[in-house]
């Protein structure tokens, strides 16, 4: 596997095949409307607008609650996916099998959240950075964004404690 | 802590997410506030342990921590989270209920700082501790 001359939707089952049995595990991710969207190794969350997001009803805004919740969640999965990459792409996971067998996310130890501009009521996006990412510990940066990616509505500061650490 | 009146209970209904997480007020005071989360399966974030996801922790403390900032006797106004930091401590034990409760300790003119704690059973034991600051707009200004 991994060689050049894969057939492009062999590494495409492989990939998706492995990030949605992780996406699919997690009920939580469902019940808030999380989903994600995957360029080769690149992730972006997409918190899907629904008015159970609000908090502030009068000014129609999302709850600062839930902001958290998707930046947490996004960055999480980021992290997870970037650390079993290497393990996919030597085909240590069998993707065809019904339980695909996958090493847990990290835990979150902490989160800042920063609330930059009151959050619409639309549909919002998340890409995230890690910062450093150590055999024990892991340090991420993540931006949300609504209409433009420049305009940020929300950011946050993890640390996360790796699986098996 | 006081019983909430019926208008401050309906804090967690006029909050769509809230009340989407059936989030009750439990107790109010002056600038402090409790409330209460059933565990919900759709919730979890560890479905080895059925542990909650963070997520739903996160909710419950900014929750509770603005409404502390809105029963703060100086407020005069809606309010809105500026940052919070949150510590997750230990796993939530599942099957259970969450309880948080969140206290101001500081405003200025224009912003309130909180503290805020989660726990299930056993209030020794938090789940998580968050601080915060909440957009503020004290009385004597008007």
């Amino acid at each position: 596997m991994n060689s050049r001359t894969e057939p492009v939707q062999d590494i495409k089952r492989r990939r998706d095949g492995v990030l949605n049995a992780y996406v699919e595990r997690i009920p939580f991710f469902k019940y808030l409307g999380i989903t994600f969207e995957r360029k080769g190794d690149e992730l972006t969350g997409v918190l899907t607008y629904d008015p159970k997001l609000i908090g502030n009803a009068v000014v129609s805004r999302l709850h600062g609650g839930g902001t958290s919740a998707f930046l947490e969640s996004t960055a999480t999965m980021t992290l997870g996916w970037k650390s079993v990459w290497d393990a996919m792409e030597s085909g240590e996971f069998d993707v065809t099998a019904d339980d695909i067998k996958l090493p847990p996310l990290p835990k979150t130890i902490s989160i800042t959240t920063d609330y930059l501009r009151p959050g619409l009521p639309r549909d919002a996006y998340a890409r995230a950075t890690i910062t450093r990412a150590g055999r024990r510990y892991a340090s991420v940066q993540i931006e949300a964004w609504q209409d433009h990616r420049d305009v940020l509505f929300a950011q946050s500061t993890l640390h996360f404690l790796m699986p098996g650490a | 802590m006081a019983k909430p009146t019926p208008q401050q209970a309906s804090f967690t209904e006029l909050l769509p997410l809230c009340k989407a997480m059936k989030m009750k007020v439990t107790d109010v005071e002056d600038g402090a506030a409790t409330l209460t989360m059933p565990y919900d399966p759709e919730m979890i974030g560890d479905p080895e342990t059925g542990v909650i996801h963070g997520g739903p922790v996160s909710v419950l403390l900014d929750s509770v921590s603005g409404l502390a900032v809105t029963m703060h006797p100086d407020n005069t106004g809606m309010t809105a989270t500026i940052d919070l930091r949150i510590d997750y401590m230990r796993p939530a034990p599942p099957r259970q209920d969450l309880t948080a409760s969140a206290q101001v300790y500081h405003t200025t003119r224009t912003v309130a700082f909180i503290r805020a704690t989660a726990w299930a059973a056993d209030e020794n034991k938090p789940i998580a501790q968050a601080t915060g600051a909440f957009v503020f707009a004290r009385k004597s200004d008007k």
